[in-house]
């Protein structure tokens, strides 16, 4: 796997891009939407934005599109490894008080 | 094989791009790493979120918006130069290298202006945690506000660390770009250095809509 040297444009497009997205993040943040009903609508569609933009920059601008195999896989295992620390203590945090246990 | 450059081909590897894939592996080791770090801070930050919502909206207000985004725009922008300039030294063009460094290394440091101006604001403001913070606003529990500048300070302080740490490996890297030392096979210093800018540029993607929008929508 010799070294893939990515065309200019392909740099600038994905910068455009990542400018949009973060126009795109404060104008959503401008109106309230909890109305929706939806929890944490302003929040969650932030957030969309913002893994959008950052697998832009991890895709382009950090070569993962080039890269081996092994390197993917570490880069999906960060990934994992962050949604189980998540996951496992949110798991704990959200459903203390479901059941009443005494001397709780 | 293409002769060696300047020695730049480690003993214990077979070919340059062995080198280089070695590299580019053991920096995303590290940025998985740097990924479980910053990841305690964002799941403090879910946490104390999801239970005083309006708190950390009403906290969040008092952040200027327009210095957050400047910088997000400043941040992406450096990111772009970062780039070229690893796209530069692996065409081996010497002063495009070199050139690219020096706005990726401004941009950071502009970025980091910002913030120290930013911080100061806080101070005089009184919003930094501690026996001197007060914090007013109706509808809110001063703790609760505490608690989200704790995270703003912690987040943002824990990132501006990085963006240092970064800066002064641009810097560095200055030296051997103005050599000539890098080429198609052998960039891994810059290649790196990017992988780590980019990181950094990643969080603080994550970190401009957690601390300064939430509370954007708010009147006043």
């Amino acid at each position: 796997m010799s070294v893939h040297v990515e065309p200019v444009r392909v740099y600038v497009f994905v910068f455009l891009a990542l400018m949009v997205g973060t126009g795109l993040t404060v104008f959503a943040a401008a109106f309230d939407l909890s109305a929706s009903g939806i929890p944490f609508a302003n929040d969650l569609l932030a957030m969309a934005i913002a893994v959008a933009k950052a697998s832009l920059v991890v895709w382009f601008f950090m070569h993962v599109r080039h890269s081996t195999p092994l390197t993917k896989l570490v880069v999906v295992g960060a990934l994992l490894w962050l949604v189980f620390m998540v996951a496992l203590t949110l798991g704990d945090y959200d459903t203390r008080g479901l059941l009443g246990v005494p001397g709780k | 094989m293409a002769a060696e450059h300047h020695g730049t081909l480690a003993h214990h590897f077979e070919s340059y791009d062995q080198q280089r894939e070695a590299s580019s592996l053991g920096m995303w080791l590290f940025l998985v790493t740097e990924v479980m770090f910053f990841g305690g801070f964002f799941l403090a930050y879910i946490i104390y979120r999801s239970r005083w919502p309006q708190d950390f909206a009403l906290a969040s207000h008092h952040l200027d918006v327009t210095l957050g985004g400047i910088n997000t725009v400043v941040l992406i922008a450096s990111s772009l130069t970062m780039a070229l300039a690893v796209r530069s030294a692996q065409l081996a063009r010497r002063k495009a290298t070199v050139l690219f460094l020096l706005f990726t290394l401004l941009f950071g440091l502009g970025f980091l202006g910002i913030k120290a101006a930013e911080y100061a604001d806080k101070f005089e403001h009184h919003l930094v945690p501690g026996p001197g913070f007060e914090f007013h606003d109706e509808g809110s529990d001063p703790r609760h506000a505490e608690m989200f500048f704790n995270l703003y300070f912690g987040m943002t302080g824990l990132h501006a660390a990085h963006m240092v740490i970064g800066a002064g490996l641009v810097f560095w890297l200055m030296f051997p770009a103005w050599k000539g030392r890098f080429n198609a096979e052998y960039h891994n210093p810059v290649e790196v250095v990017g992988l780590y800018w980019h990181f950094v540029d990643i969080i603080w993607i994550f970190l401009f809509p957690l601390l300064y929008l939430i509370g954007f929508h708010l009147e006043g």
